[in-house]
């Protein structure tokens, strides 16, 4: 039973540089790095040392709390350097690449004769697990809970967002096998939901084993938070497994070949990128490698993800974990005269979801977005604004304020463990009073975290 | 405006902690950001932002206000010459014509108008830099509209200390205790406008203050007007349409006119289409409900403004009205109900003062049953309740005070629909 869904909120943020739909190989990168932000909450407990040899799926560190999921190598190597932040937080786990050939392997497993529990203990053992998150929390997946149901979105609807059906097209095989895989890990269905607006690739459209749901609308209907909670929304003592499709296809073929497989194809995006294309590198690969020398000039941020949830890099930062894509925007840190190109200009160059701006005359025009703040934060003004966007029977304002007051009660109301920080991250964009709104969903969810979890 | 950015911005290190001007922090903030917008990008989240902002957001208001503002200065020109064309008729005769003497009536205004709008900014900017001192921030934006609500919402005779006086007292007990901008419970405006009206009520209500120069002209005539002239407004002579003695526009009516006599005398002295274009004596800027209309559709087509909350607003004050003439126990009651609208300060409050996204409902349906219900009252304070001729005020401000109220019941159903479905799934 397949369901429908058309969404009417929302907003698609048109930004110059879209990936060219070719698939370049990237040069071999020489450091790869697993960085801890990349996972909410986590507390990395590593097992080498500096100098240590690691091999390609050998375990580099585990959760502190949670002892069983690990995380492993992408590649075989040297331990090149742990970088550690204030208070000797570790912020990444660098690897010097040294080839791929040394591996750790195992037995091919075909997980539709698995049990729970093997499929499980392989994907936790071998670096598998950190790929499923669970909602609520958006953190990496409790392996001890069992989920009512697992979601993967098929397609990315982020500004600029790589294009899976290019990336999965021909991976059908793994893909249904990571898709077998998952199933096993709930006693409900693993909702597969794709974009009712173009045709999928036969990797989506064959897939088996699935709930195939279609939903249609502007950004967020991509994001895996809004088809949950349009098909099957969590309520409190419940649990959603989200995969990416990407890892979906290296949990499927871990279990065909019985080697991790780090292959990632990464879309380079962005107005300030050259060469825009899809280029076929590693996980946690430096990303020098591809946006060196593609730049079109030097004052940029390097993201990695989308422009809307990812995170800042540097020009030879790492990609992150669950990332297919690089966004290179241009700094916006630069004062703008009130008349031309400030807060009192014509504003031909803001793409903005108000009237105030002439956007809505503009119609497919694409725009090159800085990263200027285009105003200063202020108290919460203007209402109605952030409901527009979000395609959540959810009241945003009411239930950021609760978070603001720490109202742990009217959070769990107003519907706190359907969300997640990118679900909000529209709400951000046009917010009038430049409110942190990711990061005040966030504090929320760490107080929900501690107090009701 | 390279070189005014190279000046203003070599500043900047001196005004900065530890620089040698770091108090002067928030002036110098206030004017550098109104020139320039700041070099900020975006630390955490989103690493893009959409263009607005709340500068932008409330200069298009204080655009809407400019027509509004513009049709105060001439009409308050205009009923003062209209007064002098009593007692000059030979000089002044042709003034009672709208057109005639356009020239002198929009001096006239300027001269009276333009004081009220420079105290009132500067009585409110002034509070609001004392208060940016204290909190270390420049100049929030909230004020720039309020200071240009309040002049619009006084009678062109009030005295300028106390348009000062109420300026500040809105601003500091209406505003700045909450915590500034975005914080407050009541609409500053109407704040200061209701601090007025109680505190010195023959300067803001009664037949001596509505046109510019009334009090003069009064006295230089023996203490009351000339024959034939009145200083009324359309509200004040429907109230006296309850009372023993109805008036209009200065003709005593006999107290035994029926309902339909008053009315139709009501309709000759305040002609709809003149009572809608404004020309009808009242507050600076409220008598125009063209020039309201006109600064409505500026804000809701730049969606500045809930077309949810000024549509119930008048569909709340029409209906009303209906109810009114259903009951029809008095001439005043019997006023057709589309007569509401347009005459008092029915559509400057709608569109400009119930609107204020900080003071009403916050939530979509929340803004529906609140413009209805403000616009409601409205009507009914004017209709039922001798003491106050003019009920939008009131109005607005008890919805103010509501606001949460409503919010609080939409949003529990919003609650009560989760619980529901977490229920039937426990069940």
């Amino acid at each position: 039973m397949s369901k429908a869904v058309r969404l009417r909120k929302g907003l698609d943020i048109k930004l110059i540089g879209e990936a060219d739909k070719v698939k370049a190989d990237a040069e071999m990168p020489s450091v790869v790095a697993l960085k801890p932000s990349d996972f909410h909450g986590l507390v990395p407990k590593v097992i080498l040392k500096e100098g240590d040899k690691v091999k390609r799926g050998g375990v580099v560190f585990y959760d502190k709390y949670n002892k069983d999921v690990k995380w492993v190598s992408p590649v075989s190597g040297t331990l090149k350097e742990i970088v550690r932040g204030a208070k000797r937080k570790i912020l990444e786990v660098q690897i010097a690449v040294e080839g791929m050939d040394d591996v750790v392997s195992i037995d091919p497993v075909d997980p539709s004769n698995a049990s729970r529990e093997e499929v499980k203990k392989i994907m936790l053992e071998n670096g598998l697990w950190p790929f499923v998150k669970q909602r609520p929390l958006d953190i990496v997946a409790d392996p001890s809970v069992t989920p009512k149901a697992i979601f993967i979105s098929a397609f990315d609807s982020a500004p600029l967002a790589p294009d899976y059906d290019f990336i999965l097209h021909g991976q059908d095989q793994d893909f249904q096998h990571g898709l077998n895989a998952l199933a096993k890990l709930t006693d409900g269905k693993v909702h597969l939901t794709l974009n009712s607006k173009v045709p999928a690739d036969k990797a989506f459209q064959n897939a088996k084993n699935v709930q195939i749901n279609k939903i249609s609308g502007k950004h967020p209907a991509g994001n895996v938070g809004t088809q949950i909670h349009h098909i099957d929304p969590i309520d409190k003592g419940e649990f959603v497994f989200t995969v990416n499709p990407q890892d979906v296809v290296t949990i499927g073929k871990f279990f065909a070949e019985g080697k991790f497989d780090p292959t990632r194809i990464v879309a380079l995006t962005g107005s300030e990128a050259k060469n825009r294309k899809y280029y076929r590198t590693i996980l946690g690969a430096q990303v020098s490698g591809i946006v060196e020398n593609n730049l079109e000039q030097d004052n940029v941020r390097v993201v990695s993800g989308n422009a809307l949830t990812g995170t800042k890099i540097e020009k030879d930062g790492f990609i992150g974990f669950y990332d297919a894509h690089i966004t290179v925007l241009p700094e916006g840190d630069e004062y703008k005269f009130f008349l031309t190109k400030g807060w009192l200009g014509p504003g031909f160059d803001k793409y903005s979801s108000h009237r105030l701006f002439p956007t809505w005359i503009l119609g497919k025009k694409k725009y090159r977005l800085d990263t200027n703040m285009n105003g200063e934060e202020r108290g919460f003004v203007v209402t109605g604004e952030m409901e527009k966007v979000l395609p959540f029977d959810v009241l945003p304002m009411q239930l950021i304020k609760a978070i603001m007051t720490k109202d742990i009660d009217g959070m769990e109301q107003l519907g706190i463990y359907e969300i997640a920080p990118e679900d909000f991250a529209l709400c951000e964009y046009v917010c009038t009073s430049k409110i942190a709104i990711q990061e005040t969903v966030r504090e929320g969810l760490d107080i929900i975290q501690e107090e009701c979890m | 405006m390279k070189a005014l950015k190279k000046v203003i911005h070599n500043l900047d290190p001196k005004f900065e902690k530890g620089g040698k001007w770091e108090k002067m922090y928030p002036l110098y903030e206030t004017l550098s950001t109104f020139l320039f917008t700041p070099k900020h990008v975006t630390k955490k989240g989103a690493h893009i932002r959409d263009g607005v902002d709340l500068k932008r957001t409330m200069f298009m208001v204080v655009l809407a206000l400019i027509p509004c503002l513009l049709f105060g200065i001439y009409n308050t020109g205009h009923w003062h010459y209209e007064l002098l064309s009593y007692t000059q008729p030979e000089q002044y005769g042709a003034y009672s014509d709208y057109l005639t003497g356009f020239g002198d009536k929009v001096v006239y205004g300027l001269l009276q108008v333009l004081p009220l709008v420079i105290v009132s900014y500067a009585a409110g900017l002034a509070v609001e830099f004392v208060f940016g001192f204290i909190k270390g921030h420049g100049l929030h934006e909230g004020f720039l509209v309020s200071g240009m609500l309040i002049p619009l919402t006084m009678p062109a005779d009030v005295p300028l200390w106390m348009v000062a006086v109420a300026t500040i007292f809105a601003v500091v007990i209406g505003k700045e205790v909450f915590g500034g901008t975005g914080m407050n419970i009541l609409n500053v405006a109407l704040t200061a406008r209701a601090f007025l009206f109680f505190a010195y009520p023959t300067k803001m209500s009664g037949d001596k203050i509505w046109k510019s120069g009334t009090q003069e002209i009064a006295e230089s005539n023996g203490g009351a007007l000339p024959d034939g002239a009145s200083g009324a407004t359309a509200l004040g002579d429907l109230q006296s349409f309850i009372g023993d003695s109805p008036v209009v526009a200065g003709e005593n009516l006999s107290a035994a006119a029926s309902n339909s006599e008053m009315l139709a005398k009501f309709g000759e002295a305040y002609d709809p289409i003149h009572a809608f274009i404004g020309m009808i004596p009242g507050s600076v800027g409220e008598t125009s409900t063209l020039a309201a209309l006109l600064g409505g559709a500026i804000l809701l087509f730049t969606g500045v403004a809930s077309w949810r909350i000024i549509l119930s607003f008048f569909a709340g004050g029409f209906l009303f009205g209906l109810l009114m003439n259903g009951i029809g126990s008095n001439a005043y009651m019997e006023l057709p109900a589309y007569n509401h609208l347009i005459i008092g300060g029915f559509a400057f409050g709608a569109v400009f003062m119930a609107t204020d996204p900080v003071t009403a409902s916050q939530t979509q349906y929340g803004k529906l049953w609140y413009g209805f219900l403000g616009g409601g009252l409205a009507v009914l304070i004017r209709v039922l309740n001798p003491a106050y001729p003019e009920g939008v005020m009131l109005a607005i401000l008890f919805m103010n005070v509501m606001a949460p109220l409503i919010d609080h019941y939409v949003v529990q159903v919003n609650i009560s629909r989760r619980k529901k479905r977490f229920k039937t799934k426990t069940a």
